[in-house]
């Protein structure tokens, strides 16, 4: 289901059951400088999948995210999002690289939940979560605010409507974040370690919800985190990642109890003994 | 601008004289505000009231009204100054009165948790001063003094109005001898500016002698620089 | 034997014209506010928009006003422009020269504002979709204006003291009053500290107001 690829060779596409992939990536290759990030990565990611990345930090787990929403191009390689190239774009009969409206059109099928909220610190909870269901999504104001304070009555949050971030927990501000990616009802949800910018004792009401997302809704979630319990309880799959490739793949049971791989089992040791 | 040719040399003669006004100018302005700096900071209450004065009266007050008070007001209370003296001392206080504002930050921003490291090392005042403070305070110093010494520069304009024959005074008097503005302070603003970029270089170079003296490696200093790099995303300006 | 004593009749006999000049220094630093404000936003738009030929040529202008000196600006605008047809009254050229002046200072707090908005902002836009005008208008410009208003308003009280070279041009603003006055009764330390006090009373405390804004400001981030 999975490989690593050598940069410039293409894989056989991966077939499973002759279901479409909701998303692809195919020999994606991404450097800052002169480091290699992310070095030939072959990645599938079906409907309803929940995909758990773990890894050291600076192996690239945060970098597929970006690259999955198009906060960043790679410098080679391919992404499709639900049938459409993320970078590429059919104009006239001819394939050409997609200039950013196009690309904005596929990434809208992704959200993502950031690891320092991003909240809008000039606006309330309920203001943060109308924006994009006003803005995108073009409703009127009775129904975006109907819209936006479900969303935060799901997160737990109906009682913070019309506070800013500056007056919530962290806790709270990642809810608000969680609630907000929601409101354009995206096909594949990306969280980056949402949890580790919070003190220990907030990170539990956001894996609930977390926990929520993954039994409630029908999206598939790509969650990058060090909460490796969380892992094993809500993904069916488990990525390890290493110096910019995929050393492991596999279900919890594989890949968290007992790891083919040395470098996984090494690293799970050492994020275990904490 | 033919008829300025003639007179072009006049003009550029006072070159000199506006560097000059700036050199001493600046001078007295960085002692000044490490004086008045260290005012401010003193435990001692008076000191700390009297550099206070004296920094908010030259930074409350128009630049010029000093400069005017310096050679028109002075004198009726006995103190003669040639005009060129009173200009480098109402532009050096001045100055070094804004300046003074950034060496205390600087100062202020030292952790104390190694200056009591320091004294607990038993290392001398001096010592202290010399390797532990000053490594750390100059180079942040440095890239607000490049903008003080050619504001330093521009402020010299002043003191045209005050008699001394500098680059503006003398612009001024061949303007109203050959009666075309245009290419008179066309010519004196660009002189202006290519001193600015020269002084600007200069205090760069010596940024990076002070980095170096500091112990900063040349990357460090560059990357301070370089973090300049924009945080608005192309996304967000090129024309779709 | 004019000398150390304070004459006070002579304070007050120059006080209604230092007044006077001081009603047009106000206006001269309003004016030349708005000036500096709309033009810096203007130029830190274009820098900031990255257009081939305009952007740079812009930058070019910014740095131009910066390193050279406001007199000799103001003298240039003060005669040059005439030579073109374009003679305004001598308090309108001061304030067209203030404002050109300092909208290269203001260009660079505006900048600094939208600089200062932090990229995370940028990504969370670009990864809800919202249209692009929105997120200048409604996400990363209301926060630069908060960072930005505070050191703009020290901007302000600059330009308020600075009107003082306008008596350069003929302009009868504060500082002109003064000289004037005392080149007409030859006793110079009443106008002139008058004149000192009066910018100090109005710009001190305003520098303690920006000052305070400032540090309530930083504390809401």
């Amino acid at each position: 289901m999975l490989s690593n690829t050598d940069l410039g060779r293409q894989p056989a596409p991966a077939a499973s059951a002759g279901v479409r992939p909701l998303a692809a990536m195919r020999g994606v290759v991404k450097s800052y400088g002169a480091r290699r990030v992310l070095d030939g990565i072959d990645l599938d990611l079906r409907e309803r999948e929940h995909v758990a990345i773990i890894g050291p930090s600076g192996s690239g787990k945060t970098t597929i995210l970006r690259l999955l929403i198009g906060l960043e191009r790679p410098d080679a390689g391919d992404i499709v999002i639900d049938g459409e190239h993320l970078w590429f774009e059919r104009r006239g009969g001819t394939v050409v690289p997609a200039g950013e409206r196009h690309a904005r059109r596929v990434r809208r099928a992704v959200g993502m939940v950031f690891q320092h909220f991003n909240l809008f610190p000039h606006m309330t909870a309920l203001q943060n979560v109308r924006e994009p269901i006003v803005q995108v999504l073009r409703l009127g104001r009775e129904e975006s605010e109907a819209q936006a304070a479900d969303l935060l009555r799901q997160v737990g949050l109906d009682t913070h409507l019309h506070h800013r971030p500056a007056q919530l927990s962290g806790g709270q501000q990642q809810r608000v974040a969680i609630a907000r990616s929601l409101a354009l009802k995206p096909k594949i949800m990306l969280f980056d370690e949402v949890t580790s910018a919070l003190d220990p004792e907030l990170v539990g009401e956001v894996l609930r919800v977390v926990r929520e997302l993954a039994h409630a809704t029908n999206m598939s979630m790509v969650v990058v985190t060090h909460e490796i319990t969380f892992a094993a309880d809500i993904a069916d799959r488990v990525l390890m990642f290493d110096a910019g490739k995929i050393v492991e793949d596999g279900p919890p049971a594989q890949v968290l109890k007992d790891p083919a791989n040395p470098r996984t089992r090494q690293f799970l040791r050492a994020i275990l003994e904490r | 601008m033919r008829a300025l040719e003639p007179y072009l040399p006049l003009l550029l003669r006072g070159i000199p004289v506006t560097l000059e006004v700036t050199a001493l100018a600046i001078c007295l302005a960085v002692a000044a505000a490490f004086a008045l700096a260290l005012g401010r900071l003193s435990p001692w209450a008076p000191a700390r009231w009297g550099a206070g004065a004296v920094v908010e009266t030259f930074r409350g007050t128009s630049a010029l009204v000093q400069l005017f008070w310096a050679f028109y007001v002075l004198p009726f209370f006995g103190v003669k100054l040639p005009p060129l003296t009173a200009a480098v001392l109402v532009l050096g206080l001045n100055e070094g009165s804004y300046f003074s504002e950034v060496v205390r930050s600087a100062l202020t921003s030292i952790r104390t948790g190694q200056l009591e490291a320091a004294v607990a090392l038993h290392l001398p005042a001096r010592y202290r001063f010399f390797r532990i403070v000053l490594p750390q305070v100059l180079p942040v110093m440095m890239p607000p003094f490049g903008n003080s010494v050619v504001g330093m520069l521009k402020f010299t304009s002043l003191v045209s109005l005050v008699t001394v024959q500098d680059l503006s005074f003398r612009a001024g008097a061949i303007r109203s001898a050959i009666g075309s503005s245009a290419a008179t302070y066309s010519v004196t603003l660009l002189v202006y500016f290519g001193l600015a970029i020269i002084l600007g270089g200069g205090v760069r170079l010596l940024e990076r002698a002070v980095n170096r003296w500091a112990g900063r490696d040349a990357h460090a200093a560059a990357g301070a620089a370089g973090a300049r790099a924009s945080t608005v995303p192309a996304w967000a300006v090129l024309a779709r | 034997m004019t000398g150390l004593r304070w004459d006070w009749a002579t304070a007050w006999a120059v006080l209604p014209d230092l007044l006077r000049g001081l009603s047009l220094t106000v206006e001269a630093t309003v004016a030349g506010s708005i000036i500096a404000l709309f033009l810096g936003l203007c130029w830190t738009i274009v820098r900031v928009g990255r257009i081939p030929v305009v952007s740079p040529a812009v930058q070019l202008l910014v740095e131009f006003l910066r390193g050279t000196p406001f007199l000799v600006q103001l003298y240039f605008l003060f005669y040059v422009l005439p030579t073109y047809g374009l003679t305004l009254p001598a308090l309108q050229t001061g304030a067209l020269g203030l404002g050109l002046y300092y909208s290269a200072y203001t260009s660079e707090v505006f900048r600094a504002g939208i600089e200062a908005v932090p990229a995370g902002q940028w990504e969370s836009c670009l990864t809800l979709g919202l249209p692009l005008w929105r997120v200048w208008a409604g996400i990363v410009l209301p926060q630069a204006m908060r960072i930005a208003v505070p050191m703009l308003g020290n901007y302000v009280i600059v330009m308020f003291k600075e009107t003082a070279l306008l008596s350069t041009i003929t302009v009868m603003e504060l500082t002109a009053q003064a000289t004037n006055a005392g080149f007409r009764t030859f006793r110079f330390v009443e106008p002139l500290t008058l004149v000192g006090l009066l910018y100090f009373l109005l710009s001190y405390p305003a520098a303690r107001l920006v000052h305070a804004l400032e540090h309530r400001g930083a504390v809401q981030h």
